[in-house]
């Protein structure tokens, strides 16, 4: 008897305590902390000025203008705690460490670029932070979302990009439109080296024939010696995996010479805003890495929201994909109510989630059915591949030769 | 025309490197100052260029009458502010040259600080001559021919200056041996600011130049610095010919190799120069020993 009493005090005290718990865990939570570390000096500033730090402050603010993300029936509002990891690898990694252990930041947004979020990735893991690894690029993601479950994967595999190029490419081919002369050339490092591997090997597959490829150093400040050579070869089809100073250098430079292959494609930077403030109406036809649905009305808005609240456009490659993932995750936050991280990875892993750019679903931690390759027509870079998805333009072949 | 395009391609290449380099050099091998804020300030300047061009349509060949001025100015005050309580600090040239290397690292990430909050990280970019011209057959930029012919004029008459005037005895004169100028009644503090200020106005003509051609942004000055370097070693420390001489190598090998070998070699083929000089002339190819 007396111990049926001490088990039902128990109970109630457990209760009452547990009731306390909460209830100061709710008052706690009067904001949602989150942080990441950007570079802001250092090579990777390029990239990450343009496509990723600009859609980290356009989310906030709309957030919290919005009130915040809806905890169970609560708007929280999101607070930032921002560092600069200098374009390097270690920094990244301490800047994690100290985001989770010091700052006690609810969730961590991931640094840009391949590198610096392949270095990040083991230490979020551990942490058991998600992982929103948006610009990383790389043919090891399916393998990589195997061995870190809380990471996801967003701009498709580089094998994808220049495999649905070659599509386009082989369709082109056939329809007599374009010659099998392919001249290509890519920058040696881990980026230009996947994407030219995979073209190479879809070219030859499809009865390409080429003339000339060669690789270049990051960093190289004169193409004219390249592009005079790959000019010398006459291709029908001229192919350039680039990063952006050298995607407006070989762009320039080939105008300069007036080297007019029937398809002129440049690397990363095509879709940048500065390569259509800076090449104008000469951009037309050029086709790049990325493109997007311009049509579709949640991206017009979108393009409407960027420009106006960070004063530039975005660019039309993974900005719309990383302000995409930012919206997932705040849906996956709001649908598991609390933060409860293992909860937000798993809903991740398995959730669709209504986006900028559509539904979105990842599929073994990948976002699949990305656009590859982009074309700019009349001032606007449409999505000419992977050609099966919704709103895939035709594409304009011969490329327009340039104006002086 | 193969060896028409590579002499001509290779000289215009390396003649935007000797450009960039020779501020460096006069810098370096007068005022002692490890300058490694060096590429910061050019990238400086090819902002205000950009937005001398894209705000108030001015040529930046026009625009350059004020950048060059602005960078004499702001050299100099660095001198006077920063790094004079360090010359008159050190106790030897090697003291000076550490401390300057610490300050100027630090200064570094202050002017890149300033670039970021100004102008954001994104790439830059503008159009002027960018326009092709043939010369016997081989077609080049107009506006990499007139950085070129920048370097060479700027080179000669800054050469002409030291060698022929009698401010330019003085500063060649604190570059062998401060100790003995000041003896013979030269001001080498004075005579040192001049010529760190001298530099400065040769970095922002280079920035000027080269954003008429390349595309840059707040965070790229670190590239400019290392490529000065090389050049500035390779030619011979406070030596401008050295300096024309060094860049114009370079950039003739790196065009031979990319058009004769194979362009992913040309970063080898820099180094390899680079080390091949330093083995057969540790001062540089125009350097003195013994200082």
């Amino acid at each position: 008897m007396t111990g049926y009493v001490t088990r039902r005090h128990a109970v109630a005290l457990l209760a009452a305590a547990s009731c306390l718990v909460a209830g100061a865990a709710a008052q706690a939570q009067n904001s949602i902390k989150i942080g990441y570390a950007i570079s802001k000096t250092g090579p990777n500033t390029g990239g990450a000025s343009i496509t990723t730090l600009p859609n980290y402050q356009l989310w906030v603010k709309e957030v919290n203008a919005a009130g915040g993300i809806m905890l169970s029936g609560k708007r929280v509002p999101v607070e930032i705690v921002e560092y600069d990891d200098r374009s390097n690898s270690e920094e990244a990694v301490k800047a994690v460490e100290r985001l989770a252990t010091q700052d006690k930041v609810d969730f961590i947004l991931s640094p840009w670029g391949t590198g610096l979020n392949l270095a990040v990735a083991p230490i979020m893991n551990r942490l058991g932070y998600p992982h929103l690894a948006v610009t990383t690029n790389t043919d090891r993601a399916p393998e990589l979302a195997k061995r870190w479950p809380n990471a996801s994967f967003w701009l498709g595999l580089p094998s994808d990009i220049s495999t649905s190029f070659v599509d386009v490419l082989t369709k082109m081919k056939n329809e007599g439109k374009i010659g099998a002369n392919v001249a290509m050339i890519g920058v040696s490092d881990q980026f230009g080296i996947e994407l030219s591997t995979a073209a190479r090997n879809a070219l030859k597959k499809a009865g390409f024939n080429l003339v000339y490829d060669k690789s270049y150093p990051v960093g190289t400040q004169d193409v004219q010696p390249l592009l005079k050579d790959a000019m010398a070869a006459n291709p029908d089809t001229f192919i350039a995996f680039s990063y952006p100073p050298d995607t407006l250098g070989v762009t320039d430079t080939a105008k300069v010479l007036n080297f007019n292959p029937k398809v002129f494609f440049v690397g990363v930077g095509t879709a940048f805003p500065v390569y259509k403030q800076r090449f104008g109406e000469n951009a037309n036809g050029v086709m790049g890495i990325g493109g997007w649905n311009a049509d579709s009305p949640a991206l017009k808005d979108y393009f409407k929201r960027h420009t106006e609240a960070i004063g530039r456009e975005p660019d039309r490659w993974a900005s719309p994909i990383t302000y995409a993932s930012l919206q997932a995750l705040q849906q996956a936050i709001e649908k598991v109510g609390k933060i409860d991280r293992e909860a937000v990875i798993k809903e991740l892993q398995t959730g669709t989630f209504d986006t900028v750019i559509g539904k979105v679903k990842l599929e073994g931690g990948l976002l699949q059915n990305v656009w590859g390759v982009g074309q700019w027509q009349n001032g606007e870079f449409y999505g000419v591949a992977p050609a099966a998805k919704e709103g895939a333009r035709q594409v304009i072949a011969p490329k327009p030769a340039w104006k002086p | 025309m193969l060896i028409v395009d590579i002499i001509l391609g290779g000289l215009i290449l390396g003649g935007m490197y000797a450009l960039v380099a020779m501020g460096l050099t006069l810098q370096y091998g007068v005022a002692r100052i490890m300058n490694l804020a060096y590429g910061e300030v050019l990238i400086a300047a090819a902002f205000a260029s950009y937005l001398l061009f894209t705000a108030f349509a001015l040529s930046p060949l026009v625009g350059m009458i004020l950048v060059l001025p602005a960078g004499f100015a702001a050299s100099w005050l660095i001198y006077r502010v920063l790094l004079v309580p360090l010359v008159r600090r050190a106790k030897t040239r090697d003291a000076l040259e550490v401390d300057s290397i610490l300050a100027t690292f630090g200064l570094l990430f202050v002017v890149q600080g300033i670039a970021f909050v100004l102008f954001g990280g994104q790439y830059y970019s503008y159009s002027y001559l960018s326009v092709p011209i043939t010369i016997a057959g081989s077609t080049i930029a107009v506006n990499r021919l007139i950085a070129f012919g920048f370097a060479v004029a700027l080179s000669l008459i800054l050469y002409a200056f030291l060698m022929r005037t009698r401010t330019g005895t003085a500063i060649r004169a604190v570059a062998v041996d401060p100790t003995a100028a000041s003896l013979v009644a030269i001001d080498v503090r004075k005579v040192a600011g001049l010529a760190f200020a001298l530099g400065g106005a040769m970095c922002a003509a280079g920035g000027v130049l080269v954003s008429m051609f390349l595309t840059f942004n707040a965070a790229m000055g670190v590239v400019f610095t290392m490529k000065a370097l090389i050049v500035v070693i390779m030619g011979g420390v406070g030596n401008l010919l050295g300096a024309l001489v060094a860049g114009l190598l370079l950039g003739l090998v790196e065009t031979v190799v990319a058009r004769l070998v194979d362009p992913g070699l040309t970063l080898v083929a820099t180094f390899t120069l680079f080390l091949t000089v330093l083995l057969v002339r540790p001062t540089g190819l125009f350097g003195r020993t013994g200082r």
